[in-house]
């Protein structure tokens, strides 16, 4: 190439002015031919993989339509999570409008208030609230009222199943209360949505099992978690032997701070004439009013469930729902009170194990060599670094999260031949499926596997972002309204309850405790719980 | 600016030219990889965005349908761009385009003093990163353009000199 200004003044195009014109038009072919090879080379190892794996990644079936006459539901206990639950079915309180409103304004990236108003409606009314302490009876009444329905305050669950006004009831009090009110719930024929731990003691799951399964309502363990996207597409996975024998699970909860660790603010009008204190008592021991005990219930044993009923219970249920292997064989739980000691009863750094000696989800080696499975839950309230969900197997691991990512083991023997070949590599994830994403796709790079880590994509269900616990009401009410089984179900709350009272009668006694899976019942450690009633 | 062909010596061109054309397969190429990858967003990647115009770029990403007219205009910003400087076709054009897009991407990630990003980085940048330099990279061959003695540019010029006969003038690149 040389400077040309010979031709500056001509008019004329000559044969120099073409050849310098597209003298860089072969560059074109080089790069053409070079983005072909390399992208043949790509997808022929991503199509094997691909192949390989046969890995269907789909969405959960869209629920059923919302239409026809207004569902009258009633709301039991208002606190953080009713009020949680009403916005999710959406009805917002006057104050929470406000605050989003300002949130909005400070920081245009906070949707939460748009997310909130965009969310279809689900053509239910709130036509009843019960709440013990009167401050939240009436912001649930501010919250649901509508100019077509007038909500009532009951002032106890027993007034509020006994009217013909309410079709179901979702019940989101302390867990104490949680089996007797679902239970005169189902005998007064009102579909239940009920927060976790489904149960308090272990007889009550026995009791709540068998007056759902004697009743026609529609009944819902508030795991929202169940309708998260990649479900589906993880348990296709495990299915598909992508993992080979899981002999491991790692599922973890890691906390660090004082509202994480249930020591909830105390409202200042909170007085004995304020709440009905021994409504709240129920079964519990008899002691004077104590605000404390009414607004960190979470913190005793004698109304809550502690780390097992509360925390264990999502993890639990969220493996339960995709390998679906049930109450363990074997509970083995310890841990203490070592970074909150306020005088609580609960452990706030717990470890549990359970154990499946005869679970497996499938084998790529010789017959009989593998079988039994461990799942593992470690928690602490004292320290808040993430440590992932994982499904250990002998060909490769699964992180779960909102993401899913399959990472081959070096040492597989499914993949063994791809790993040789350089196919696959154990560094880079074998299948990594993004929800937020605009598709599907297989193997994808290290970039994307560090945004599914920090979480930075969302998850969009047509095209909208949505909240997992709208979905999961949104799944009950369809059921009411359309008919069929919603996910988290009494046979999954009763797996869900009886583990969790496995573990916390483990931590309780210091012994193994032991499920006979014939006779279901537990059969080596008395339930303290009911024995102190 | 004005810069007449004669000022670059036989060997200045030849850099030029070739800086010009790394340039555009790296843009062709970037372009390229978004068209054939289905789920390619560039979503994540806004999400990451930190600095003084992190909000914006974080709207973007949280808006499905401007996301979606983000991702086709920068795919086929970048094949423009590449096209465009490979065979040195309305070239001072693709080269304004270019140093914009680079621009957006050095203000969405600058590597300012605190700036964490989870993207993950093949090299240590302060102030300075890989975009800035290409994108300075682009103003230089557009204070030194080279399409009008090698590239369809020329073609393009000489062509027009031809349906101007009659008022031949000095050319200007």
């Amino acid at each position: 190439m040389t400077p040309d200004n010979s031709n500056t003044h001509s008019s004329g195009i000559t044969r120099r002015d073409i050849i310098k014109g597209m003298a860089t038009v072969p560059v074109l072919g080089a790069f053409w031919a070079s983005a072909a090879a390399k992208q043949s080379y790509d997808g022929s190892v991503k199509e094997e993989i691909l192949n390989e794996l046969n890995i269907k990644a789909s969405l959960p079936p869209p629920t059923g339509s919302m239409a026809g006459t207004p569902l009258r539901v009633g709301i039991i206990g208002f606190g953080i999570r009713g009020e949680q639950l009403v916005r999710a079915s959406g009805f917002a309180t006057p104050e929470w409008l406000t605050r989003m409103q300002e949130a909005a304004q400070k920081n245009s990236n906070d949707t939460r208030l748009k997310d909130f108003l965009e969310q279809e409606s689900l053509n239910i009314q709130y036509t009843g609230v019960c709440d013990l302490f009167d401050i939240r009876a009436e912001k649930a009444l501010e919250a649901v009222k509508t100019d077509q329905n007038n909500p009532k305050r009951y002032r106890t669950y027993q007034e509020m199943l006994a009217s013909p006004d309410i079709d179901a009831v979702i019940i989101a009090t302390p867990d104490h209360w949680h089996a007797p009110m679902a239970i005169a719930a189902a005998q007064a024929g009102k579909h239940v949505y009920v927060e976790k731990c489904m149960t308090h003691k272990i007889q009550e799951t026995y009791d709540l099992y068998d007056a759902v399964t004697q009743s026609d309502i529609v009944f819902q363990v508030g795991h929202q978690h169940r309708q998260t996207q990649s479900f589906l597409t993880a348990q296709d996975a495990i299915q598909k032997n992508v993992l080979g024998h899981v002999s491991l699970i790692q599922a973890c909860t890691n906390r660090n701070s004082d509202n994480g660790a249930w020591q909830y603010n105390i409202h200042e009008a909170a007085s004995p004439s304020t709440i009905d204190w021994q409504q709240f008592l129920g079964d519990a021991p008899n002691i004077p009013f104590n605000k404390e005990h009414f607004f960190r219930w979470r913190k005793w044993w004698a109304y809550g469930t502690g780390l097992s009923g509360d925390l264990l219970t999502h993890d639990y249920d969220r493996i339960n729902c995709l390998l679906e292997m049930g109450i363990p064989k074997y509970v083995t739980a310890s841990g203490g009170v070592y970074t909150h000691r306020d005088g609580r009863e609960v452990p706030d750094v717990f470890q549990v194990t359970m154990e499946y000696p005869d679970y497996s989800t499938g084998s790529t080696q010789d017959q009989g060599k593998e079988k039994g499975m461990t799942f593992l839950y470690s928690a602490s309230l004292g320290n808040q670094y993430s440590r992932p969900t994982l499904l250990m197997g002998h060909d490769a691991t699964m992180e779960l999260g909102n993401s899913l990512t399959i990472y081959a083991d070096p040492r597989s023997t499914r993949y063994q031949t791809m790993l040789e070949e350089e196919t696959v590599d154990p560094n880079v994830p074998l299948y990594a499926y993004s929800p937020g994403q605009k598709g599907v796709d297989g193997v994808t790079s290290a970039t994307a596997k560090y945004f599914a880590d920090k979480g930075l994509l969302y998850t969009y269900r047509d095209g909208k972002r949505v909240d997992s616990t709208y979905l999961h009401i949104r799944e009950w009410l369809s059921c009411i309204r359309n008919g069929g089984q919603p996910s988290c179900g009494i046979k999954e709350g009763f797996e869900e309850a009886i583990s969790a009272h496995m573990a916390t009668l483990s931590y309780k006694t210091g012994q193994r405790v032991e499920w006979d899976a014939k006779t279901r019942r537990i059969v080596n450690v008395e339930d303290p719980m009911v024995a102190a009633t | 600016m004005k810069t007449t062909i004669s000022s670059l010596s036989p060997p200045q061109l030849n850099v030029l030219v070739i800086l010009r054309l790394l340039i555009g397969w790296h843009f062709l190429y970037e372009g390229a990889v978004k068209l054939y990858s289905s789920s390619w967003s560039a979503a994540g990647y806004l999400n990451d965005s930190q600095g003084l115009f992190a909000p914006m770029f974080k709207a973007i990403a949280a808006n499905p349908g401007l996301m979606a007219a983000v991702d086709f205009l920068n795919t086929w910003g970048l094949i423009a761009v590449g096209l465009g400087l490979i065979v040195g076709f309305l070239t001072q054009a693709a080269l304004i385009g270019g140093m914009i897009l680079l621009g957006l991407y050095y203000l969405s990630h600058p590597p300012f003093i605190s700036a964490q990003y989870a993207l993950p980085s093949e090299g240590s940048y302060l102030w300075v990163n890989k975009n800035l330099i290409e994108l300075f990279a682009m103003a230089v061959l557009y204070v030194f353009p080279t399409s009008h003695i090698i590239g369809l540019d020329r073609l393009m010029q000489r062509y027009g000199q031809q349906t101007k006969q009659s008022s031949p003038e000095e050319v200007a690149a």
